[in-house]
């Protein structure tokens, strides 16, 4: 650890219960309160402080999230995210899936990084197995996840550009990121929930020709990422809705388990790539990207910079990348190769086996933690030794960082909201699960 | 001084059994000496609470890896904590049961783990005591049940909608 000792701040902020920051109040309570002109008591009272209802389905909200606001004016007092709009109960069909057929319900979770839940679903489900993937496949993953990155980066450079009316940018992150899924679909055969990664290795091979397509995406994202510094970070109007706003010390992020670019946005030091090294993050050279004062600049700009260090990642991949197989030969996970079955009984009996039943997971509970683009992404597994998990908990990054959204927006206007929302960058289908 | 006072007290000097399972650290306190090892483990540098989730072992009750001296229950609290500092995290697995699905809440500790404690009121059942906003978040208020507990069934079930509104 780095010998100068960062200053934490005050985190009492967050713990206070009186709900300085956070609504706590049911969603009839608030029905209540909110504005009424024909009823000349909540009027009355509505003229000093509101309750303003903001979604569930307003464009800056990513999806369906829903903000109760207590207005005085046009400052935010205290707010509460609503959120269970694009709850499918996922954690539940995990527990009806196979272990082999899990990989396709996690993928829906966060969807704008899909390989991540992929990858930190298989790699519980492989601590449980006791498994060991081919170094092929380890690699294949961080290029894929880090590509991934990449992409869910330009995502966020797209959106935040576009809540905050710099509506031409929406339009080039969606350009780049496009580039990349195209890469995607080439590889995985899906843009996107691409069950690509699955216990045991990855579904398939690279693609003929994948470095020329790898090194396509590095000749072409760079330049264009500086161009997105001319368009945005010297921009005063960009700067000013920004700066300042939504400001978060590194004790409060701890203390509310906010992880990832919003941790360290505010300038603590902390990535499970290189805290917690999984795969092979120990071999490539990288760094971490950290703030200084923990606004929304600072949350826009660490994710800039993510990108740049995500693609030089994958430029050492392109040398680093071993030959040999794609996924493990544990003849236990691994269905036989097509051709086997048309040769042997027993192969395709061994087949069918595995993709009706499903292979039986040694009894136990295992956590695994990514970091996701998000912050950490963690698998929670129980297994009772049958073919599917018993329990199957996936710890989204943007469930926990949601948390933080009351405090970022407390004492300021109505309009740093959206500012807000969008810098904290949830996913709402990864919140909801 | 409240029961659980007594409770807290009469452990606090019982050592917590503990396991390591495919290299991570779980710890098994019970359910009375639950907040005062989350507050020592705190104060020994686990800065961060990184999950919060419920196992419903009803129909799995004679799991192995348990140690000697922790009676199985129905529900378990499963907790994640991370100590940045000496890069160590370690999991608490708190037996809860059925008869009385309650545990303290870990807000003055640690006030992340409010919506994850909200997520498990709302898909478990199972209460935190002294919480803050003790209410559902991700089904509507008005649902009925928790439906990750074992015995709430699977496929077609009716929809609760919310009646609309007739005032506009």
């Amino acid at each position: 650890m780095a010998a100068v000792r960062l200053d934490l701040g005050d985190d009492e902020r967050v713990r206070r219960r009186d709900g300085s920051a956070v609504l706590r109040m049911t969603e009839v309570e608030a029905a209540d309160l909110v504005l009424d002109p024909h009823d000349p008591v909540t009027g009355e009272r509505a003229a000093e402080r509101m309750i303003l209802n903001m979604g569930p389905a307003h464009p800056s909200t990513h999806g369906v999230l829903r903000l109760l606001l207590e207005m005085e004016g046009e400052t935010v007092l205290r707010s509460k995210p609503i959120i269970g709009y694009l709850h499918t109960g996922m954690e539940k069909t995990g527990e009806n899936l196979t272990f082999l057929q899990g990989p396709t319900n996690v993928t829906r979770m966060d969807y704008a990084s899909p390989l991540f839940s992929e990858l930190v679903f298989a790699l519980a489900t492989e601590q449980l197995l006791g498994i060991e993937v081919p170094e092929r496949a380890t690699w294949i993953r961080m290029l894929m996840c880090e590509l991934n990155r990449v992409a869910s980066h330009l995502l966020f450079q797209a959106t935040n550009g576009m809540d905050l009316g710099a509506v031409s940018m929406m339009i080039y992150g969606w350009r780049e990121r496009e580039e990349v899924l195209r890469f995607f679909e080439k590889v995985t055969g899906l843009r996107m929930n691409h069950n690509y990664i699955r216990p045991g290795g990855v579904a398939a091979d690279l693609s003929d020709g994948w470095q020329d397509d790898v090194r396509h995406l590095l000749d072409i994202i760079p330049p264009r990422l500086d161009e997105y510094e001319v368009l945005l970070n010297d921009q005063p109007i960009f700067r000013g809705r920004l700066q300042g706003v939504g400001v978060l010390a590194p004790a409060e992020a701890l203390a509310l388990s906010a992880t990832g670019p919003i941790l360290r946005a505010t300038g603590y030091d902390w990535d499970l790539r290189r805290d917690e090294p999984y795969l092979a993050y120990d071999r490539v050279d990288f760094d971490v990207v950290v703030g200084t004062c923990g606004d929304a600049f600072d949350r826009f700009a660490v994710r800039l910079e993510e990108i740049r260090q995500s693609l030089h990642i994958v430029e050492q991949i392109l040398d680093l990348l071993p030959d040999g197989d794609y996924r493990t030969q544990d003849k236990k996970v691994t269905p036989p190769p097509r051709a086997r079955i048309d040769e042997s009984m027993e192969a395709l009996i061994h087949h069918f086996k595995i993709f009706t039943e499903g292979f039986h997971v040694p009894e136990g509970e295992v956590y695994a933690a990514v970091e996701s683009p998000r912050g950490e992404l963690g698998c929670y597994l129980v297994s009772d030794g049958g073919p599917k998990p018993y329990r199957m908990h996936i710890r989204g990054p943007s469930f926990a960082n949601l948390q933080t959204l009351p405090h970022l927006m407390h004492g300021r206007l109505v309009a740093d909201a959206v500012a807000v929302i969008s810098s904290v960058d949830p996913i709402m289908g990864e919140v909801d699960r | 001084m409240s029961e659980t006072d007594v409770a807290a007290e009469a452990h606090e000097d019982a050592p917590v059994a503990s396991t390591t399972l495919f290299g991570q650290d779980v710890l098994y306190p019970d359910r009375g000496a639950y907040l005062a090892t989350v507050e020592s483990l705190r104060d020994e540098g686990y800065c961060t609470a990184t999950d919060l989730t419920v196992v419903d072992y009803l129909t799995h009750p004679g799991r192995s890896g348990l140690p000697g001296g922790v009676q199985p229950e129905r529900f378990e609290v499963v907790v994640g904590l991370f100590d940045h500092a000496r890069r160590e995290r370690v999991r608490l697995r708190i037996q809860v049961p059925a008869d009385d699905p309650t545990v303290p809440s870990l807000f003055d500790l640690f006030p992340g783990t409010e919506a994850m404690e909200r997520e498990a009121w709302d898909l478990f059942g199972v209460s935190f005591e002294g919480h803050p906003d003790h209410s559902r978040i991700l089904l509507p208020e008005d649902w009925v049940g928790h439906p990750l507990r074992k015995d709430e069934g699977i496929g077609a079930i009716p929809v609760q909608f919310k009646s609309a509104s007739d005032r506009r």
